[in-house]
């Protein structure tokens, strides 16, 4: 089943619209991204066959890009997924105790989901926030000066908004 | 208080918005540029001294003149809000506060250049800052400040907004390209460089967003006035984004006239180190440049103070100086581990390598093991030595200069903490349990 809507289909021909004739390529990116916030947070190699078919390129030209870039998933991600910091500032400011801590509530370890499929916790590299650390980025947004409260409580929000 | 050019209006109730941006004189640069020829504004930014916000510190006059310029082919100005450099965050507060300011810098810019269509390459995390500009693009357009024929000039010029997926990487120019075209952000070989041959092989100019906002207070005030603040070659003002272990981490704008320590320790800025504590140690310039301990970041080795300029930083070298960079003033304090501090810069650079030159791809990987290893109690004392060789092999060895970037952190870090990383090797149980401490390090200058 195609995971490209109308809607979307339309928003592939305007992003395509931003570059001169012939240059079309320059879209993949911002496609996969779109395609992969549409198919649950990651990008399957049907998703990423279909990318390639309605931009024009070969599948394989697709993989090297989605293989490249750390924020495609090429694997099921849980619904929640924690990007926690770990470079250098983030560091300076506690992150590695933020890890662990956010570890023990979950009880999974870094690149793992939860069995119910909720949360999945990753580390990331500096995400240019290192004067709020420590900090994640959860879905589109940063979460930033974490404490271990702060983090209890968007457990419990993100568990209460799946049961909404 | 510091001069400030491109924070002035940060403060302003709803300045993200026109109509308020406007009211406060903003787009008057572009009025300006527009009565100009290009060649006119290129001599403007010449004067100016203004030199690339990025990192390298390039003279952005230079760099535009040496835009070639074929008849019939056009011409592509690219913005680099690719923003990864870990302690960097400046370019994020511009945008996301000061939209505007970017956007009528790069048209000004886009008319300078000959570019009709202008790209500002964003770091994908950034993702709420793109509906920000976004906004601020669609409302430029609305008032006709972008388009077809603006304000009568017959120049036409859009811009848009692409983001990328999560690559360090892709903050180098040529790897920049490279992932604006659809690909992996592999660097090219240069020459030839954007300037002849950038995207789709067409002359192309990438700058930082800072610098493009700079273009906007450097045609208000004409060039020359916007020179006179600063000290020598370094002109202008320049953003500092300061973290780690200050009481009041954060973006500021300093005019480059402020001592280091004036810069730290000032209620205006840093605000001293958190919890009274005493500076050990400082990386100035984004983790690519040299750390410095306290000491040496203070005073010059001549013994003069160290100023926030592009020269006093780098006063002594790579022996006993640092850089200016990006502007990401990383404070350590005495509690910290440097041995730690450098074992998340060298996982972060492996991490981002390529992988295109094997002495970046092997060597930033047998870096972070040695020194994963020695922050672990099971290193031996030839690992300090094997790591300096390491990055000695990286260093000048490679496509581009994130071989360097890796290797300079490292490099440093031995150079001034060696004592540090030896203690690990002889307390391989202590180090486990505590941290090295001040040691030599100390600043007397200062108390805390
Ligand atoms: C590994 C690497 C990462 C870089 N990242 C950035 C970046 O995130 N933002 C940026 O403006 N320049 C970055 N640069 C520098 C760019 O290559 C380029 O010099 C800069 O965008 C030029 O702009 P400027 O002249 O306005 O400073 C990076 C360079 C390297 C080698
Ligand atoms: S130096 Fe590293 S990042 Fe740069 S091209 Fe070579 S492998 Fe890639
Ligand atoms: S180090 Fe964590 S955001 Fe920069």
């Amino acid at each position: 089943m195609s995971k490209f809507t109308e809607e979307m289909k339309v928003e592939v021909t305007r992003i395509m619209d931003r570059y001169p004739e012939g240059k079309q390529k320059s879209a993949l990116i911002p496609v996969l991204l779109m395609a992969q916030d549409a198919s649950e947070g990651w990008l399957s190699p049907e998703v990423m066959d279909e990318t390639a078919a309605l931009l024009g390129l070969e599948p394989i030209e697709v993989y090297e890009v989605a293989t490249f870039y750390s924020m495609f998933n090429l694997q099921p991600v849980g619904r929640h997924v924690f990007e926690v910091c770990q470079t250098g500032p983030c560091m300076l400011n506690g992150s590695d105790a933020l890890i662990a801590h956010i570890q023990h509530r979950l009880g999974i370890g870094v690149g793992e989901t939860t069995p119910d499929g909720l949360f999945t916790l990753k580390t990331v590299e500096c995400l240019g926030a290192c004067g709020y650390a420590p900090m994640m980025q959860l879905g589109k947004h940063y979460r930033e000066h974490l404490t271990p409260e702060k983090v209890d409580a968007l457990i419990e929000a993100c568990r209460n908004m799946t049961m909404a | 208080m510091g001069r400030k050019l491109l924070l002035e209006k940060a403060d302003i109730p709803g300045i993200r918005s026109y109509n308020v941006y406007r009211q406060h004189g903003g787009y008057a640069a572009v009025e300006k540029a527009l009565r100009m020829t290009p060649e006119e504004v290129v001599e403007e930014v010449k004067k100016s001294g203004l030199r690339g916000r990025g990192g390298a510190g390039f003279p952005t006059g230079m760099k535009w003149s040496f835009l070639a310029k074929p008849a019939g082919v056009p011409r592509y100005l690219v913005c680099n809000a690719d923003e990864s450099e870990p302690g960097t965050f400046k370019d994020r507060y511009l945008m996301e506060f000061l939209p505007h300011l970017l956007i009528e810098g790069l048209i000004a810019a886009s008319w300078a250049l000959g570019s009709h269509r202008t790209y500002i390459y964003i770091r994908g995390e950034y993702a709420w800052i793109v509906d920000i500009l976004d906004q601020a693009i669609a409302e430029a357009n609305a008032h006709g400040w972008l388009g077809k024929n603006i304000l009568g000039s017959g120049f036409d010029c859009q811009i848009y907004v692409q983001r990328g997926a999560g690559a360090y990487i892709c903050g180098e120019e040529t790897a920049l390209i490279e992932s604006l075209e659809g690909k992996r952000g592999n660097p090219r070989i240069k020459p030839p460089f954007p300037a002849v041959k950038g995207l789709w092989d067409c002359p192309t100019v990438v700058n930082n967003v800072e610098t493009l906002a700079a273009v906007v207070p450097i045609l208000q005030l004409g060039g020359e006035e916007y020179a006179k603040t600063g000290i020598g070659k370094s002109t202008g003002t320049k953003l500092i984004s300061a973290c780690g272990n200050i009481n009041r981490p954060g973006v500021y704008e300093i005019d480059m006239t402020i001592s280091v320590e004036e810069f730290i320790y000032s209620d205006e800025y840093c605000g001293g180190i958190a919890g009274g504590k005493r500076l050990k140690a400082c990386i100035p310039g984004g983790s690519s440049v040299p750390i410095l301990p306290a000491n040496l970041l203070l005073r010059t080795a001549k013994g003069e103070k160290r100023m926030m300029t592009y020269e006093s930083l780098s006063d002594g070298g790579f022996q006993t100086g640092s850089m200016m960079g990006s502007g990401g003033f990383i404070v350590l304090d005495e509690d910290q581990c440097v041995v730690r501090h450098t074992l998340t810069l060298a996982r972060f650079y492996r991490h981002e390598s390529c992988g295109q030159c094997s002495p970046c791809r092997e060597g930033t990987g047998w870096m972070e093991k040695i020194l994963h290893r020695m922050e672990h109690g099971k290193g031996r004392m030839e690992d300090i030595d094997l790591l300096w060789d390491i990055q000695r092999r990286i260093e000048g060895n490679t496509i581009c200069p994130l071989g360097d970037a890796a290797a300079w952190p490292v490099a440093a870090a031995i150079r001034h903490f060696r004592d540090e990383f030896a203690w690990h090797v002889t307390a391989p149980e202590e180090c486990l349990r505590r941290n090295y401490g001040l040691a030599q390090y100390a600043d007397e200058l200062v108390s805390a």
